[in-house]
């Protein structure tokens, strides 16, 4: 009852050949993955660094985080609003309203440009996405750091990075082996599988788990919660179905390892199976008082936003370049030395259990 | 909405008795193929991990389900009526911010719950006057009430969460417990569905709704109050949200400007996987709730046998796609067995 | 800007009064003159806006949007509808980055990416064309399936070392100028469009079919087939974006573009394009796509927040199908009561 479709075929057919064509007639020679030029290259260090240069007064900093009214952003580009008042500076932030919207971000950083903002301090979304609009950036004389979450090297000055992805992926590890008595299958549930971040850490925990103290722990399934509530609850779930001999489960995400609570708090694995990772005080407290989780580990995120800010306005005053073996002050905070690849390295992370979680309120 | 006027043009005039009894089968037929597909799938995962099914695993499954059923029950009243309301992300989360504050300030669970449905029931009175005042499609209003809600849920809310610890402990775990493997929400989630089931089935303007959606201008003519009926949908629907958004906070004992983003496309698949169909008048809420039960557990599926979650929206995707051809396939073939009947009827009486 | 569609498609029941007060509210022309006030005002007030750098950013972003909207108002003017464009540009970007990761030559990678772009406008367009399903529901579904593909081909990767000669074309601009790279191929596309719609035999078919499907094929259009071929390049154009958007942004992943059908039908619908079918110029989708860019540019400069933007966006958006129908109903309102007056001698209480 179908009429033919030989002529719509026949006009499909002629459109792609034709697109085939305009296409392949732009270019002689192909270029492949191989042959196209690595343009990774370091962070372009222009002019001499002279580390006792004033500190500018009346900047803008500007403030670009993965997501707005995102609890841990709100507190940390807190942190660097007020390292930025006692600086004398200005702080600013803007954000896209959802934590995967790569080309919102692309375009505040292009309208940061045009407001000839003085600094950026952004946590990028994805790796590459922000390289052409954060260089043009840099071209017109901002200042670009990246907090939380890293560009490629070339596309910033400075990284600040919470506590070095080394550290992060090997102290969860140790937390959860504790707990669990250095036995048994344990689970990772991560944030979306593009998340940069956790993919780093989570190849540290692989590599940690190498060492012969933890050759009775299995790492047993790497699961994805895209850091939605319901989606890591039920892969919550699944781990524990499919493992049902799972003695630990690491969630290097604060929502991931909020869902995961709220799910073992209300269910029979409640202080069974042990559950560790990355969260703030704030979500994590009712979890920790009802024995669901033992201890947990994060940074400070205010203490993160005002080295941000620190490191931006020492780059816009000129006392650092972002060259590797530079050292600055960073007010109460103390002194810090940019490493490899133009890193800032905050510190190690904090532990937080029944005993000092009170003491913390973020 | 134009993209869904066409398929129902072969639905027959009244038919008579006989037919009428073919039609219902064939549609309690499309809710038993659900129901089929649900049990295949949960006793092949449960022969490959009989963990799957434990007390806590029905248990889990169920409250999994909960959420959804309330939202697709409300959505399925209202694609009933040929009309669509995508805005029900938005209202969950914003009735569900509103339950968390009141509760967080200490006030009472019940009247928070009752926040929260009186606040999706006001949403639903902007949607329904929209729709039915200004003769606007559905889609497109509810769509831009899908942003403005969320807009103006962002501003509310800002950076604050509602946590577990803000939270009354009767209240969140009412959100986990239940009498052996029935959790509360699970329970008054049915209740809830039966009671609509039973207006669409039994109450003269439950009728109209079908009527309205099979052809809102014949229901026009016939004397139904076109803009009332609509008005109640959408009522029904934005209510039934805000429920399922102070169940959100018993449930996962979190709350903040992203909850229910992007969970309008998971609801209208539910709907439309459970027979409910787009060109309106027909399916039923139970079928509905059987799409969303059957959704959410191919979610806790997936993980339970070990299959990577990157399958999750293909397979949803490709589910959906097959339900809506079913549904056509068998839409012709009932129209051509009325249409054989009536012929035979027809020459029955003429010999 | 040829306009096709009050001269051609003005339904002859209407009175000659009628045609004429519904002539002076045309909704594309008002959305052209609300954007040249826009810009206007933005280039006297808003800072930095005016310059050359800051005017590429705002077409290089709203070229991705302008791009599908083109196809789309074919489409939404033949009475269909597309919403699996955005996870469409999402896979062909997907398959652009995992081929490139594989070692083809890019070359080779894109004309297969437009491709893929072909076989899935094909899909839609036979489920909608041959099945006869609703396109709305059929994309929904399609919407789903070909994100999950995308997840599945690219997984966690984010592809972004593509040959800087590529990237630059997809980002940079052409001297000191205002104009992109990428907007020359557009304007071409757009020419393309423009011809098609409002200068051809087959735009005039499109007209017809959105109006009335049933007459159109009557008068002897090959309705399925024009269809078919409108779904087919929606297909392309929308893989083409999503090689645009993989240069543009310098990344491929799984999820680019995710979002972006909302966007494109929020414009459509602005642009005066009725979702009914049969009415429509291509001149107010591309002033819809610009008002929408442009607003979301100069709320940007003026350090307007996010949330607040959604909020704006979904107020324009029910204005936007309101305010013509709200218009259309209170003009025919006064004609009828013109009507009334002229046969009936008004009495005392009326006047």
């Amino acid at each position: 009852m179908y009429g033919p479709t030989a002529k719509s075929a026949r006009l499909t057919a002629a459109l792609a050949v034709t697109a085939v064509l305009a296409l392949g007639a732009t270019a002689c020679s192909g270029t492949t993955k191989d042959s196209a030029n690595k343009a990774a290259g370091p962070a372009a260090a222009t002019g001499k660094a002279d580390p006792n240069k004033a500190i500018k007064k009346g900047l803008t900093v500007a403030f670009l985080p993965k997501q707005v009214n995102n609890p841990y952003f709100t507190t940390s580009d807190g942190g660097g609003k007020k390292a930025l008042e006692q600086l004398g500076s200005t702080y600013k932030e803007v954000g896209t309203s959802s934590g995967t919207d790569t080309s919102g971000q692309v375009s505040y950083v292009n309208t940061l440009t045009q407001q000839q903002v003085d600094a950026i301090a952004v946590s990028a979304q994805d790796p590459g996405a922000l390289c052409t609009a954060l260089k043009q950036a840099m071209k017109n004389g901002v200042s670009v750091v990246t907090y939380d979450s890293d560009t490629q090297t070339g596309c910033r000055q400075a990284f600040v990075s919470q506590a070095s992805a080394e550290d992060l992926g090997r102290t969860q590890i140790q937390l959860l082996a504790k707990q669990i008595g250095g036995k048994g299958e344990i689970a990772i549930l991560s944030a979306a599988q593009t998340a940069t971040n956790q993919n780093t850490w989570i190849d540290f925990m692989k590599d940690e788990l190498k060492k012969p103290e933890y050759k009775d722990i299995k790492l047993v399934k790497t699961a994805y919660g895209d850091d939605d509530a319901q989606k890591s609850f039920q892969q919550t779930q699944g781990l524990l179905q499919e493992h049902p001999g799972l003695k630990g489960i690491v969630s290097p995400t604060t929502v991931g390892i909020k869902a995961a609570a709220q799910y073992l708090s209300g269910s029979k694995y409640r202080g069974k199976v042990k559950l560790t990772g990355l969260g703030t005080p704030n979500d994590m407290r009712a979890y920790v008082k009802n024995g669901t989780v033992e201890a947990f580990e994060l940074w400070d995120p205010a203490k993160l936003g005002a080295l941000a800010a620190h490191t931006a306005v020492a780059l816009e005053s000129g006392r650092i370049t972002g060259a590797e073996g530079e050292t600055f002050t960073a007010g109460d905070l103390g002194s810090f030395t940019i490493g490899k690849d133009g890193v800032v390295l905050l510190g190690k992370p904090t532990v937080f259990d029944k005993a000092n979680i009170d003491q913390f309120k973020f | 909405m134009t993209v869904t006027a066409d398929p129902v043009r072969q639905q027959p005039a009244p038919p008579p008795d006989a037919s009428r009894r073919l039609v219902d089968r064939v549609f309690k037929a499309r809710e038993l193929a659900v129901a089929l597909v649900l049990v295949l799938i949960l006793g092949a995962t449960q022969l490959s991990n009989t963990e799957f099914l434990s007390e806590q695993g029905v248990k889990d499954l169920l409250l999994n389900a909960t959420i959804l059923v309330l939202v697709a029950t409300g959505q399925a009243v209202v694609v009933i009526t040929r009309n669509v309301d995508l805005s029900v992300g938005s209202v969950l989360g914003i009735s569900a911010f509103a339950a968390g504050i009141h509760l967080r300030d200490g006030g009472s669970p019940l009247v928070a719950v009752l926040l929260a449905v009186g606040l999706g029931a006001l949403f639903g009175v902007l949607n329904g006057a929209l729709v039915s005042l200004g003769k606007v499609p559905a889609l497109v209003v509810t769509l831009g009430t899908l942003y403005i809600v969320r807009g103006i849920d962002s501003i509310w809310v800002g950076s604050r969460q509602i946590t577990a610890d803000a939270l009354p402990a009767g209240f969140v775990d009412f959100g986990h417990d239940g009498i052996w493997v029935l959790p509360y929400l699970a329970l008054l989630a049915t209740a809830v569905l039966a009671g609509v089931a039973y207006y669409l089935r039994s109450y003269h303007s439950g009728r109209d709704l079908y009527a309205l959606g099979s052809s809102p201008e014949a229901a026009r003519l016939a004397g139904i109050p076109v803009r009332a009926r609509i008005m109640t949908a959408y009522v029904l629907c934005g209510a039934l949200a805000g429920l399922a958004g102070a169940l959100y906070l018993a449930r996962f004992g979190n709350v903040d400007s992203a909850t229910g983003n992007g969970y309008e496309l998971t609801v209208v698949s539910a709907v439309v996987v459970g027979g409910v169909a787009f060109t309106g008048g027909s399916g039923t809420v139970y079928g509905a709730a059987l799409g969303a039960l059957l959704l959410t557990s191919i979610n806790s599926v997936l993980p339970a046998i070990g299959v990577s979650s990157v399958w999750v929206t293909a397979i949803n995707g490709f589910l959906l796609l097959l339900a809506i051809a079913a549904d056509r396939i068998l839409a012709l073939r009932v129209a051509a067995a009325l249409r054989k009947k009536a012929a035979r009827t027809r020459s029955a009486r003429h010999a | 800007m040829p306009d096709a569609t009050t001269t051609t498609m003005a339904p002859a029941v209407r009175p000659p009064a009628l045609a004429r007060l519904g002539g002076a509210v045309r909704w594309d022309t008002a959305v052209g003159v609300l954007l040249l006030t826009l810009l206007v005002c933005s280039f006297s007030f808003v800072d930095n806006f005016g310059n050359a750098l800051n005017l590429s950013f705002l077409i290089g972003n709203t070229l991705p949007i302008a791009l599908i909207a083109l196809p789309m108002t074919l489409l939404v003017v033949s009475g269909e509808v597309d919403l699996s464009v955005g996870s469409t540009a999402g896979l062909s970007g997907a398959v652009m980055g995992a081929l490139w990761n594989a070692g083809m030559t890019i070359e080779a990678i894109i004309p297969l990416c437009l491709l893929l772009g072909v076989v899935c406008g094909l899909i839609n367009g036979l489920l909608v064309t041959r099945l006869g399903l609703p396109s709305l529901a059929v994309t929904i579904g399609t919407m789903a399936a070909y994100r999950g593909i995308a997840q599945i081909v690219l997984g966690s990767d984010s592809v972004t070392d593509f040959p800087t000669q590529y990237l630059d074309f997809g980002s940079g601009r052409i001297g000191d100028t205002f104009v992109p790279y990428a907007a020359v191929p557009f304007t071409v596309l757009l020419a393309v469009a423009v011809v098609v719609l409002h200068a051809t035999p087959t735009g005039r078919s499109l007209f017809a079919t959105g109006a009335g499907e049933e007459a159109a094929r009557f008068s002897g259009i090959r309705v399925k087939r024009l269809k078919l071929s409108m779904f087919v390049t929606t297909g392309l154009i929308s893989a083409l974006t999503g090689v645009f958007w993989a240069l543009h942004y310098a990344s491929a992943r799984y999820d680019n573009a995710t979002g972006l059908e909302l966007s494109v039908i929020a414009a459509v619908l602005l642009g005066g394009i009725d979702f009914d079918g049969g009415k429509g110029t291509l001149g107010g989708a591309v002033a819809g796509v610009l008002l929408l860019g442009t607003l979301q540019n100069v709320m940007s400069l003026t350090n307007v927040s996010a949330q607040s933007q959604i909020v704006v966006t979904g107020v324009l958006l029910v204005i936007s199908v309101l305010a013509p129908r709200v218009g259309r109903q209170v003009s025919e309102a006064r004609a009828r009561r013109r009507t009334r007056a002229a046969v009936v001698p008004p009495s005392p209480r009326t006047s």
